[in-house]
């Protein structure tokens, strides 16, 4: 092999758009033997409200689409995953020293778990919506809805991409758009997914991706005003009893941290944490 | 006499059988606080009814132990078909004693016998004959096959529905297989005791329920203790967020119902009578004193000078006054603290450059009164547009387009009610989708029942009460054995607990909030 590979520029994702840090600030990915791999954008405070502003932009469309719609566009997230397996695989081998059949076995269940998620769209309001027998003349159903802009700390332990995925797909489902901070040390399969994500037909601003230290962003996004609910999954390491104590002040919503292979498995309950329950009372005539 | 003026009608206060002084009710029995006690008073008269015995730090810790020892010694073992004959029981004998009540309520809260005797009450035995069905049917509650219950609850509630929010509490709790010590409100006690005398005639075992009275201190060393497995709280958004401060770092299960600023929207084709009874009811029912109240008007603006001016009319023929007359509308402000803070507001009102107009109503030489008063002119920038009053005090505000009353309803940090009012149901359905809300009414305001399920959106809290949603919020999925593949989880579906691999760390900033 005498050619000389072309590397990737990594990036943030936001808004639809790959921009480098409003910073400028770069940090260096290592493989898992200590080599250099690329310099990943150091995400700042300005980047993740620049994400926030963007998620809530999206936030309308998404939530507005249909669950059909929805279903449709998270499936075509996995067939795109699908089509780029080898870069995953790659990347994954580079960033966590797995070897092939390790990485692939990952990169499967990343793909199965956004195909089992979108599965979802059409379906979870069914399942977790009632029709309310109330003693009076109303027709009176609850049905979930979206809660709003989530922000997320993604798993930072070695499955990097489907840690990522796991966080990230349940709170689409429902219409959420998403903020995620990336796995710290493994952020290129995050990249990359935004990179599926971009030529998916997933709204621009609907998921965001901030690479960079996630002990400097959480903050941030645990005390912004505009964000709904935080997902603290992968904030085991990090002061996340402060950044719960800081969500209090909006009454967010805050799922806890989440240790080991187990984070943020495969769940309805995962969907529902990012929701929120509407109940109309109809009146009947009377007749 | 003047028009409209009626005979006095008063409930007789003969069927009840009040103590001079109260204890807190821990493990089956009344026993003296450690506390200072505090005086009860009828906030129309400003009467001492008794006097109510305070909690100090060992009387929770006590409740707490009692609670957690009936849990697992009984209540935790018994099938759920016995649970759920006690609360059979307990809705029983609340429809028993039900007028006495009503009456202990109504001296106690202030609010009019009508709504204690028709709504309040009836509610609270329908609440427990509700949840007490569900008891033996929790696989059907919605978190998965043989969920568990949480433990002991701590349940800190508000005054303006004493009896009704203890319902709201309790039921769910026992029939999910939790026990609980309850605080009630401060100025609001007294029916949670009469409660307990229930319990007793129930033959509920000792220490299923404890209540423990006091004020907001007593409450914050319940949400506080460390042997507490779930919290839920009614009341002010502010104390909220100290709550969810609080269980910060803490495996405690919580639910917040917090306070609101609810929009009442009136289409130019709804029908005006009927809309005008609807925000009589949003805002006036309970004096104003409800979470959900409809507090904001919105009204199309083709229409707004025909509604305000039926509007008033109505509100002329309001009765304030002796809340056990069976005729008043318009009962007493609950404390004198909180006449306060609603005459704050109201001044307030005036000073920002809204219009005030309130029904001319007498006034009784004792107690704390205020009038049925709207704001007209008012703008989405002044405080009575942004702040929850917690009375009898309505702002108006209009629109001109559908979209512009669905943005102008959903510009609030709140999120817990709305009103809908049009005869058009294309358009009620789409309005609703629009609305941030947990509770929207279309055509009516104010309507609970204890399958439908009640809570906010956004700053109004989060959980749900009344219903299959209100009784997951007692219950965790069954612990599910660990694979991880998709496989399992299609067979499990909604069986996984967030917190089976959560990070059990509690840091010292979070013993800081704690404090």
């Amino acid at each position: 092999m005498n050619r000389l590979v072309i590397s990737k520029t990594y990036k943030l994702y936001i808004g639809g758009k790959f921009p480098r840090s409003e910073s400028g600030r770069v940090y260096e990915v290592l493989s898992h033997t200590g080599d250099f791999l690329a310099n990943a954008a150091k995400g700042s405070r300005k980047d993740a409200r620049d994400a926030v502003v963007a998620a809530r932009s999206a936030l309308g469309g998404w939530a507005g689409a249909t669950a059909y719609n929805r279903g449709q566009v998270l499936y075509r997230i996995a067939e795109l995953l699908e089509g780029r397996r080898n870069q995953f695989v790659d990347e994954i081998m580079n960033c966590e020293g797995v070897n092939a059949a390790v990485a692939s076995a990952q990169v499967d269940e990343a793909i199965d778990r956004w195909v089992w998620y979108a599965g979802w769209a059409d379906k979870y309001v069914q399942v977790a919506g009632n029709a309310n027998p109330v003693s009076g003349p109303f027709f009176n159903t609850s049905v979930p809805e979206p809660t709003g802009v989530v922000a997320i700390i993604a798993p930072q332990g070695t499955e990097s991409l489907l840690g990522l995925v796991s966080a990230i797909a349940p709170a689409l489902v429902a219409g959420n758009t998403v903020v995620v901070v990336a796995n710290e040390h493994a952020p290129l399969s995050a990249i990359s997914l935004g990179e599926v994500l971009a030529t998916s037909d997933v709204p621009g601003g609907v998921v965001n991706i901030v690479t960079g230290s996630p002990a400097e962003i959480a903050p941030w996004l645990a005390t912004h005003a505009d964000v709904n609910a935080l997902d603290l999954v992968g904030a085991g390491n990090l002061d996340w009893v402060e950044l719960q104590i800081s969500a209090a002040d909006t009454l967010k919503r805050v799922l806890p941290p989440e240790a080991g292979a187990d984070a943020a498995l495969p769940a309805l309950n995962r969907i529902l944490a990012f929701t929120e329950l509407k109940t109309v009372w109809h009146t009947k005539a009377i007749l | 006499m003047k028009f409209l003026d009626y005979a006095p009608a008063p409930e007789s206060k003969a069927l009840l059988g009040l103590k001079s002084d109260y204890g807190l009710f821990i493990n089956g029995a009344f026993i003296a606080g450690r506390g200072t006690p505090f005086q009860t008073i009828n906030p129309a008269t400003e009467q001492q009814i008794a006097m109510i015995a305070t909690a100090n730090e060992a009387d929770v810790d006590a409740a707490v132990s009692a609670a957690r020892h009936a849990y697992d010694g009984v209540w935790s073992r018994l099938s759920g078909s016995d649970r759920g004959k006690y609360l059979f029981r307990i809705a029983r004998l609340v429809q028993e004693r039900a007028r006495e009540l009503a009456v202990a309520e109504t001296l106690d809260n202030g609010k009019p016998i009508k709504e204690t005797r028709d709504v309040d009450i009836p509610l609270v035995a329908a609440w427990f004959f509700y949840y007490a069905g569900w008891a033996d049917k929790l696989d059907h509650a919605g978190v998965g096959p043989s969920p568990a219950s949480l433990g002991v609850a701590a349940q800190v509630i508000p005054w303006n529905f004493p009896l009704m929010m203890l319902a709201w509490k309790i039921a769910p709790a026992l029939a999910a297989g939790n026990t609980v010590v309850l605080k009630p409100a401060e100025t609001t006690s007294l029916t949670a005791l009469l409660f307990a005398e229930i319990l007793q005639q129930a033959d509920l075992p000792a220490g299923v329920v404890n209540i423990i009275t006091g004020d907001g201190s007593t409450g914050a060393t319940l949400v506080n203790h460390p042997g507490v497995n779930k919290v839920a709280f009614t009341g002010s958004t502010s104390v909220g967020r100290s709550v969810a401060r609080s269980i910060a770092g803490t495996d405690k299960k919580l639910s917040l119902e917090l306070g609101g600023k609810g929009a009442n929207i009136v289409f130019d084709d709804a029908p005006i009578d009927q809309a005008v009874e609807g925000i009589v009811r949003g805002i006036f029912f309970n004096q104003g004193h409800v979470c959900c109240a409809g507090s904001r008007l919105l009204v199309q603006e083709s229409i707004h000078d025909d509604v305000i001016d039926r509007l008033k009319r109505r509100m002329q023929t309001l009765r304030l006054g002796d809340p056990l007359d069976k005729n008043t509308d318009i009962g007493a402000i609950n404390s004198a603290e909180q006449l306060a803070r609603i005459r704050e507001l109201s001044d307030l009102g005036e000073q920002e450059g809204a219009e005030r107009w309130s029904a001319d109503c007498e006034i009784p030489p004792n107690g704390f009164w205020f009038s049925p008063t709207i704001f007209t002119n008012v703008s989405t920038s002044h405080r009575i547009a942004r702040d929850e009053i917690f009375g009898p005090v309505l702002s108006v505000l209009t629109f001109r387009t559908p979209a512009e009353a669905v943005a102008k309803a959903n510009n609030t940090p709140y999120g817990l009610s709305a009103g809908i009012w049009s005869d058009k149901g294309s358009r009620i359905l789409a309005v609703a989708d629009k609305l941030r809300a947990g509770v929207v009414w279309a055509n009516t305001f104010n309507q609970f029942d204890p399958s439908s399920p009640f809570g906010g959106y956004k700053e109004s809290g989060y959980g749900r009460e009344g219903g299959r949603h209100g009784l997951a919020a007692y219950l965790k999925p069954a612990v599910r054995s660990g694979s991880r593949s998709i496989a399992a989880a299609n067979q499990q579906t909604s069986s996984v607990s967030k917190k089976t691999a959560s990070v059990g760390k509690k840091s010292a900033s979070a013993e800081k909030a704690a404090k």
